[in-house]
């Protein structure tokens, strides 16, 4: 029998039509949806008389717009419109809905693991280039664009090339105080942001399946910020024992059965892929970026480089504009850059065990004077449980805000907003220019990393914190 | 969507590589709930400063490329969200042709489905490009047919495309129509892995 990824396999099986010169229609086992890239997509449902084909394989949440703080207060009419509107939509075409007074309200890529919406198998779509998040179940999952909502709305199929696939490797062992934000960052690092432009991504090796299932994610989620549409990790039993008893997952005897489909989807022993690149655990360390795309960052002893240490023109000339913008100069010391807000959230970090990893640094420390940190769970449910193990009374004695659940100041799409020329140490996954708010200088690292800076207000390396024990 | 063939027009050179989304179209702006009217917003923080102000140095703002409807870029174009608010306020600024080295996945798919053609070349046909287009009022005739695109001074270079998305781009076709004509199939498929009809 052929040896086949993966990937290939949850292809074949949601094949609906093959021709000769098209891309196939695949069918789509989910379609989460939120407030912002669905409302032209309704609109068109409702201006040509169609309806949604399968309201019980879709999923709704307002997360983009939300307040973190006074709930009900949305400041801007417009954001309020969009989360009304998608309010209306829900109800017209009978959508299951959590919204902002729902318990299940939170990041669309963090509540559907947790609500065992993701399971291993499935292709999931979602107006929202971090869909890839819930690859890490061995889940197809991809952002598509409004004309792509709407057709999967009417009709719960998507036309697709079936894409490349690309192997990454992470050998050996992750050491003490890296964390999976490492792995990612390091990857697009070496790599570049379009190395997986074309292709989907499956993460193999000895470090990718020592994670757990919410640091999977995390590497999942960026994906596309190294260019690939969609990245996974096959399914083992780590992926089967995180699905267990959770509630949109097979109960009983009917999840024992499922499971042992899930883990015949690993990719076969022997499959090839189209391209494989290789990366040593042992020889990342703690990572951040210093630059306007996920590509510019370094392992955090590095320096601030020089456009001359570049070979291509267009490099060179990037690397210009990024350190003109980013207000840095050639040859800084990483760990001399100086921090003025602090972001801990975002659909890449917003988890349980994010939080647990900055408040391990927080612990019996101050956030520096000069610093505005908060603290944005993933959702209601993780802001629950952090709760409950005391971990926002360790962020609010360190001085931290701790807030309600959205996506917040990973796009400042709320009032939470980083000021122009101000700097951030955010666990989110994007530091385009303007990204948290116009002028704004991210720099992108992991929840210890963030909390190492906001207590220090510089960036520093955390493995030098007494204290952690990770 | 408009079909589109042959076209003709003024091009606009923005010299980056990875010009992200969030650059094409700022996050405040996402929050309309229509598809048009996002052109006034196109690339707004390199259009305008914090007081609103029109920014002298950026090319959008030089008068003699106002008619501008082709923009030529560097690689990676479109790279980051999956907004397709960024192909919206393309359109509706005017641009129906960009031309850039390579494109990120989604934002190359979401420009076919709003009938924006984003034509592939090599890195040197673009840096020639780039470099003729810095001259204002400089020309380009793209052909889809053909694959073809010159200018008036003897550069011709041809692209490749998916001969789906070509059909798609010169028909103008509504993909869900496409789609639903096929619904049978679909209902098919629904019936072996579910065991029942939803239609």
């Amino acid at each position: 029998m052929m040896k086949k990824t993966v990937i290939e396999k949850i292809w074949e099986n949601h094949v609906v039509s093959r021709e000769e010169g098209k891309p196939d229609l695949l069918y789509i086992d989910l379609h989460l949806v939120h407030e912002v890239t669905s409302p032209q997509a309704f609109e068109g449902l409702r201006m040509n008389g169609r309806r949604v084909r399968r309201p019980d394989l879709t999923y709704a949440t307002m997360d983009h717009n939300v307040p973190t703080i006074n709930r009900h207060i949305v400041n801007d009419p417009i954001s309020k419109t969009q989360m009304q509107t998608l309010e209306q939509n829900c109800r017209e075409f009978g959508i299951e809905l959590a919204d902002i007074d729902h318990p299940d309200q939170g990041i669309v890529h963090v509540i559907g693991p947790q609500l065992g919406l993701t399971q291993p198998g499935k292709t999931i779509v979602c107006g929202d280039s971090h869909t890839s998040t819930h690859g890490a179940f061995g889940a197809l999952a991809f952002g598509i664009g409004t004309s792509e909502v709407e057709h999967v709305l009417a009709t719960q199929t998507i036309w697709q090339k079936q894409p490349k696939t690309l192997q990454i490797k992470v050998n050996g062992k992750l050491g003490f105080g890296v964390q999976s934000k490492d792995i990612i960052l390091a990857i697009i690092a070496k790599f570049g942001v379009n190395a997986g432009t074309g292709y989907v991504m499956e993460f193999t090796g000895e470090a990718i399946r020592a994670l757990s299932m919410e640091q999977r994610m995390t590497i999942c989620n960026m994906s596309i910020e190294a260019g690939a549409r969609a990245g996974l990790v096959s399914p083992d039993m780590t992926t089967v024992e995180y699905l267990r008893g959770r509630r949109y997952a097979p109960q009983g005897e009917e999840f024992e059965e499922a499971a042992k489909r899930w883990l015949a989807l690993a990719t076969d022993e022997g499959a090839t892929y189209d391209k494989t690149l290789e990366i040593d655990a042992a020889d990342i360390e703690p990572q951040m970026t210093w630059g306007t795309n996920p590509s510019m960052g370094s392992g955090i002893s590095g320096f601030v480089p020089s456009p001359d240490e570049f070979d291509r023109e267009a490099d060179k000339e990037s690397v210009r504009l990024a350190l003109d913008y980013m207000g840095l100069e050639a040859g800084t010391r990483l760990t001399d850059i100086s921090v003025d807000y602090v972001f801990i959230g975002s659909c890449t970090n917003s988890r349980l065990s994010d939080l647990r990893a900055a408040a391990e640094v927080a612990r019996g420390r101050k956030v520096q004077d000069h610093v505005t940190a908060i603290v944005v769970p993933g959702s209601q449910t993780v802001k629950q449980q952090a709760e409950a193990e005391g971990l926002d009374k360790i962020f609010t004695e360190a001085g931290f805000q701790w807030r309600e659940s959205g996506c917040s100041m990973c796009l400042a799409m709320n009032d939470d907003v980083v000021p122009p020329g101000k700097r951030c140490a955010s666990t989110s996954n994007r530091n385009f220019e303007g990204r948290q708010g116009n002028g704004a200088r991210t720099h992108l690292v992991s929840p210890s990393m963030a909390a190492a800076a906001a207590v220090m207000g510089r960036f520093t390396d955390v493995r030098e914190l007494a204290g952690v024990n990770q | 969507m408009e079909p589109i063939n042959q076209f003709t027009g003024v091009v606009c050179p923005i010299n980056r590589a990875n010009i992200d989304t969030d650059q094409i179209i700022p996050k405040q702006f996402l929050k309309r709930i229509e598809r048009q009217g996002f052109g006034q917003f196109v690339f707004y923080n390199w259009r305008f400063d914090d007081d609103g102000n029109k920014r002298e140095d950026f090319i959008l703002n030089d008068p003699k490329f106002a008619d501008a409807e082709i923009l030529v870029a560097g690689e990676n174009f479109g790279c980051g969200s999956s907004r397709e608010h960024a192909p919206w306020a393309l359109l509706d600024y005017g641009f129906r042709i960009i031309i850039a080295p390579s494109y990120a996945d989604i934002f190359y798919n979401n420009s076919v489905k709003n009938g924006i053609l984003a034509v592939k070349l090599t890195d040197e046909e673009v840096k020639t490009l780039l470099g003729r287009a810095s001259v204002p009022g400089f020309k380009l005739h793209i052909n889809l047919e053909e694959q073809s695109v010159t200018d008036d001074s003897g550069f011709t270079a041809y692209f490749d495309i998916d001969p789906y998305w070509k059909k798609m781009l010169l028909n103008g076709w509504d993909e869900i129509s496409v789609t639903l004509s096929a619904e049978e199939r679909i209902r098919q498929f629904e019936e072996k892995v579910y065991g029942k009809q939803y239609s």
